[in-house]
């Protein structure tokens, strides 16, 4: 598709920001592929791709994370010094990153006021501060209470105060990037109204994203990013949702189709589960059967004790309360590797710090768990023959793509990696898998082969359950849905009975008695 | 004279002070670093440095605040190696702490041989002498504890002053405090995250030779191979029975050095019947169970150890 | 200029950097020779034939290397799996203790039977001092670097107080020293009148099984898995505090081992001279090695070439032999310097 420009833009709205012909690698892989394009004053401009389209690369070098290999950047007409956030800073640019940069252990006040003076000054001015921070959180109705330490705070809190952040500094370029992937539909509602207010007033906003519906509601224009490349720009009044997915994806992919199937006997039974947690209980009797052939989805704001619920079924830590049991058995052993062997698969959160070991190969990583079972060792001897052979069967049953499987396995891409954690777990037929954010940061060819196998686990007879922020991934691949929220959980819904919206309200607390609370 | 009334002589909390300068010093440049997020375990050889280039630059004529100066320098410069190799380069914090430990005793001996070739006893300077602080040393106990003192004592403790005053109240404090508990937080602000590490190591390392120097400056007059004796791993636990936090340290580093005091005085007592090794031992036992009680507690600075990458993906 | 990660992986640098490392502490070393006043070849030529110029000077080398192969064992078994044992020292301390205790007369027996149960003995002692410290690691927290110092620090004393009393020599003419091993208790010379003992074979041994403790076993397997990522590691089911254990009772008991070594193999008898920082020494040795246990021998001889080259060096040219303790030091950081090579390359800008 080529690419062809939008009408000319009113005078009015004069460029603030030009980006020209910028071109990043990463070794052999190339991010950012001679990219241009311009932002004007008080609009929204949405940055559309797949995950490792190469968005955030871009807006990394824009705000001086990165250094571009080749191309230019302007804002106000001035050419803007590579590799500086300082200078990006000055010149009005702002950002909120996806990974928010707050320092937990600070006050909002403190967080927001770092860098803003002279660094110094004999004395921090907080009180002029304060007064400019409570003047700001007002016009723009983003309230927060300036002396809360940001570990108090809430995710839509936090990202309050990182946007307060950038309108402290008299940003009048502002990026997000995928702002709302934390927040509930609410939440995500409320700032759209605030970038509305913000454009509103003159600045002009980067919104990336790779959720079509809510690029559709916020932004005036698109540009779409594919494997580094800029394929397209469109007026957001003149496009629609299936263009856009045509151009973001390339190539047709099919959405994964779920047939009802009749569903097996109850294979895992949480009752009453109860984990404690400093201050309060991580999770609060949590009761649920998951049966065989059946997709259970968990959504929930992160945070609300998805993770206890993960540690727990994978053996991590023992509940204080409450049983769980395994295809009619009750577990008093918690213990990953008894788990595992009890035919449990655990695809966990975090691929890189939690799935495999970067510094092993990729035969030392397949193994992690069942190391001590024969034929992998016998009498504390490893048979290495043994591992390498299971490692490349597993390499050329889920397509791993590696240099073999002696190679370090931190040299995988994110997705390479994600199959062999798959292949390690699926290869001994689960028949209850626990997949947590199984497809978070995975490009779109990834997300779906991940979603097969979901689906073809589910058909023979596993039952999985599936913890997602993403509500779409929910809704597609669950039979059932339950809502977390502050370590309590749901009745489960029928996937038919469910909206996002509910989904949304039930997300911030409504529906768990007495505590709802809109963040 | 009896266990008791030790604890209420006054030469026993002069003495008490006397001990804690030194660690006073090396606590908070170890506190420097670490609310950075930097574990400098090169303090016990950047106590060394110090102790040797002050003393030898008065040795050779400079004027006693001069050889201050230049311990300060030294150990500064150690810091920037440390600095260097575990900021940018991003190395084990242990194993390159350990490595500037030995690099900087060793070439510490090395220069000191050079110098006196063929010393059987060790020179001497003239080391820094007692100020009495008017009116204040009157107090009784009190006066005779605190102000009866060398000037690098009251140093020790106007630092700590000054140290906590710009941790908390200035725009660079919150830069170091913020970037040892999440320095993305601080690139995020414009600020850059190697060049804040690399100069609170620095200036966290000349602290810690201000320790040194006392040793040789104030407390003995002469310098002698392992004079530093363990003392910068004790600052190491006291920072964290400090909680990383100044004035708990100075606390914690005047406790201790009661302690110490107190045994000395102790083992005069008791020597003929305790062998005198189980009261050296207590310094180091106690820092120990220092460490042991505040584990759980402490509130550590959240990026302590963990090397920034910018633009690490 | 700036690092970025590899995305290949490379072999090379796990051979240049020992090579780098000991390249720059010799310019190092030549740098101060000139501050000494002495020419750097002729420095290096005195170290190089002190080390290595005659048959007197290999043996002593090796001999010297013996206890730097067991504390360089000792750290690289610890420090692969990121249990920072800086108490080498300490547990060295601990088995030269019970060869003493066990070997000076107390327990008559056969030399079959004493050596191998005062190696044991020695082993449990070593083991259990670094026990103690890694516990504190794993359930409170406790950063093992200061405890494991500080133990150092009190053993010592400990062995000083040792020697004032229960293990006091009544012949020492009031020296701090203990009584000799008995015949039986001793390691026998390699090579007769020399001072090349057994020590050196059963270090070479105990590399060997390291070796294969790492390539071959599954507690291999967990002291890397654990290691390199302790959370993963504890995601999969690996026991992680329990490895930590085992590894601090291998590592521990290796560097008492070098106590045993030494005292029965070649002092006779244990003083508060006997170590001169050889658990310290056995950190660098360990680094030079990669943390490999074949390494070990190879580093721990270039480390006593060193040491025993620059004291027969500063007896001829006079230049002080602390030039070897700068060298060694140098080449560690050199090293590890040099090893970020494999996870990053250098971009220019």
């Amino acid at each position: 598709m080529p690419s062809e420009s939008t009408q000319p833009p009113n005078p009015a709205n004069e460029i603030v920001l030009r980006l020209s012909g910028i071109t990043k690698r990463f070794g052999p892989l190339v991010a950012n592929d001679a990219i241009s394009l311009d932002l004007h004053r008080g609009e929204v401009l949405a940055l559309l791709g797949e995950n490792g389209a190469g968005k955030t690369t871009l807006m990394n070098i824009l705000f001086g994370h990165y250094v571009a290999d080749e191309g230019s950047i302007e804002a106000f007409g001035e050419a803007l010094p590579p590799g500086s956030p300082k200078a990006a800073l000055a010149r009005g640019i702002g950002m909120v990153h996806q990974h928010f940069t707050l320092a937990d252990n600070l006050t909002v006040l403190d967080n927001v006021v770092l860098g803003t003076e002279p660094l110094w000054r004999a004395r921090s001015r907080h009180a002029d501060a304060r007064a400019k921070l409570a003047r700001l959180s007002e016009t723009f109705g983003l309230l927060v209470r300036p002396d809360a330490r940001i570990a108090d705070l809430s995710v839509g809190e936090r990202q309050r105060v990182e946007i307060l952040k950038a309108l402290y500094r008299d940003a009048r370029i502002l990026i997000l990037d995928e702002p709302t992937a934390v927040l509930t539909p609410q939440e995500t509602e409320a700032l759209f109204a605030t970038l509305k207010k913000l454009v509103e007033r003159g600045l002009a906003i980067i919104f990336i994203s790779h959720k079509l519906h809510e690029v559709m509601a916020v932004s005036r224009r698109i540009v779409v990013l594919r494997q580094g490349k800029l394929v397209a720009e469109r007026r957001t009044a003149e496009t629609d949702r299936h263009e856009l997915a045509e151009l973001m994806v390339g190539r047709p992919i099919p959405e994964p189709k779920v047939e009802p199937i009749p569903v097996g006997p109850v294979a895992l039974a949480l009752k009453a589960v109860t984990l404690a947690g400093e201050g309060h209980p991580r999770l609060q009797e949590v009761s649920l059967e998951l049966h065989g052939n059946e997709i259970i989805g968990i959504a929930g704001v992160s945070g609300n004790g998805q993770g206890a619920l993960a540690d727990v079924i994978s053996g991590i830590v023992k509940p204080s309360n409450g049983s769980l049991t395994l295809f009619g058995q009750e577990i008093h052993h918690f213990d990953p590797a008894w788990m595992v062997s009890s035919g449990v698969a655990r695809i966990p959160e975090d691929r890189h710090a939690v799935g495999v070991v970067g510094d092993l190969s990729l035969e030392e990583n397949v193994i992690s768990a069942r190391y001590r079972e024969a034929p992998f060792s016998k009498r504390g001897l490893i048979d290495w023959r043994a591992v390498r052979d299971f490692a490349t069967r597993i390499i050329a049953d889920y397509d791993v793509r590696c240099p073999g499987p002696q190679a370090a396995t931190r040299l995988l891409s994110g997705g390479n990696m994600q199959k062999l954690i798959l292949g390690r777990e699926m290869a001994r037929d689960p028949r209850i898998i626990l997949a947590n954010q199984p497809t978070r940061g995975l490009d779109i060819g990834a997300v779906r082969y991940v979603h097969q196998q979901l689906l073809k686990a589910r058909a023979s007879g596993a039952g999985t359950l599936l913890i997602s922020e993403d509500l779409d991934e929910l809704l597609t691949l669950s039979d059932r849905i339950v809502v977390m929220y502050r370590g309590r959980m749901s009745a489960p819904m029928a996937r038919k009975d469910v909206t996002i919206r509910h989904l949304g309200l039930m997300m911030a607390g409504h529906g768990f008695g007495g505590e709802a609370h809109a963040a | 004279m009896d266990g008791i009334s030790i604890i209420f002589e006054a030469s026993l909390w002069a003495a008490a002070i006397r001990i804690a300068s030194p660690l006073i010093f090396a606590t908070l440049g170890e506190l420097i670093c670490e609310r950075a997020g930097v574990l400098n375990l090169g303090i016990e050889g950047i106590m060394t440095v110090g102790a040797f280039a002050g003393w030898v630059a008065v040795y050779h004529g400079a004027d006693l605040w001069t050889g201050v100066a230049v311990a300060a320098l030294a150990g500064a410069a150690f810091g920037l190696l440390h600095g260097f190799l575990t900021v940018p380069l991003g190395l084990s914090q242990h194993v390159t702490g350990i490595g500037i430990t030995l690099l900087a005793t060793s070439l510490t001996y090395y220069a000191y041989r050079i110098a006196f070739p063929e010393v059987t006893s060790p020179p001497k300077i003239q080391t820094f002498a007692p100020l009495e602080v008017p009116v204040l040393s009157q107090i009784p106990i009190l006066g005779d504890a605190l102000f009866r003192q060398t000037p690098l004592t009251y140093l020790a403790f106007v630092a700590v002053i000054v140290v906590a005053y710009v941790l908390y109240r200035t725009p660079i404090g919150l830069a170091v405090r913020t970037v040892g508990e999440n320095p993305a937080a601080v690139e995020a602000q414009g600020i850059d995250v190697t060049w804040l590490r690399v100069g609170a190591v620095a200036v966290g390392s000349a602290f810690m030779a201000l320790g040194g120097a006392f040793l040789t400056m104030s407390a003995f007059n002469s310098f002698y191979f392992d004079m530093v004796n363990g003392r910068g791993w004790i600052c190491i636990a006291l920072v964290v029975f400090g909680s990383w936090r100044p004035g708990k340290a100075l606390l914690g580093a005047i406790l201790f050095a009661a302690f110490d005091a107190y045994q000395l005085r102790l083992q005069q007592l008791a020597g003929a019947y305790l062998p005198y090794q189980l009261f050296l031992m207590l310094p180091y036992i106690l820092s120990i169970l220092a460490l042991i009680a505040m584990s759980r507690r402490a509130g550590y600075p959240r990026a302590l150890m963990i090397p920034y990458r910018k633009g690490e993906r | 200029m700036r690092l970025e990660p590899r995305t290949e992986p490379t072999r090379s640098i796990w051979v240049i950097a020992p090579l780098v490392a000991i390249a720059v502490s010799f310019l190092v070393a030549a740098v101060l020779a000139l501050i000494g006043g002495a020419s750097p070849l002729s420095v290096f030529a005195a170290v190089v034939r002190g080390a290595a110029g005659t048959q007197f000077a290999l043996v002593e080398t090796l001999t010297r290397a013996t206890p730097l192969i067991f504390t360089g064992l000792a750290v690289a078994v610890a420090f692969r799996a990121k249990l920072w044992n800086i108490g080498a020292e300490a547990q060295l301390y601990a088995g030269a203790i019970m060869t003493v205790v066990l070997g000076t007369g107390a327990l008559p027996l056969p030399a079959q039977i004493l050596v191998p149960m005062i190696m044991v003995a020695a082993m449990m002692a070593g083991a259990l001092l670094l026990l103690g410290p890694t516990y504190l690691k794993t359930h409170f927290g406790v950063d093992e670097v200061v405890t494991t110092l500080l133990l150092n620090f009190i053993m010592i004393l400990f062995v000083s107080m040792l020697l004032d009393g229960p293990l006091k020599d009544p012949m020492g003419l009031g020296w701090p020293q203990s009584k000799r091993v008995i015949a039986d208790a001793a390691l026998p010379k390699l090579i007769q009148g020399k001072r090349l003992h057994f020590g050196f074979i059963i270090a070479i041994g105990a590399a060997l099984i390291v070796w294969f403790i790492n390539a071959r076993t599954t507690f291999g397997y967990e002291m890397r898995t654990v290691g390199f990522n302790p959370r993963a590691a504890r995601f999969a089911g690996i026991p992680v505090n329990w490895v930590m254990a085992k590894t601090a009772l291998l590592s521990g008991g290796l560097a008492a081992l070098a106590g045993v070594s030494e005292v029965a193999g070649l002092k006779g008898n244990l003083t508060l001279d006997l170590s001169p920082g050889f658990g310290y020494t056995g950190i660098v040795v360990a680094m030079l090695a990669v943390l490999h246990p074949v390494g070990v021998i190879a580093a721990a001889i270039f480390v006593a070439a060193m040491f025993v080259g620059a004291d027969a060096m500063s007896r001829t040219v006079g230049v002080p032999n602390y030039i070897a303790n700068v060298m060694v030091a140098t080449a560690l950081l050199t090293m590890v310097t040099a090893m970020l090579f494999t996870r990053f390359r250098l971009k220019l800008r």
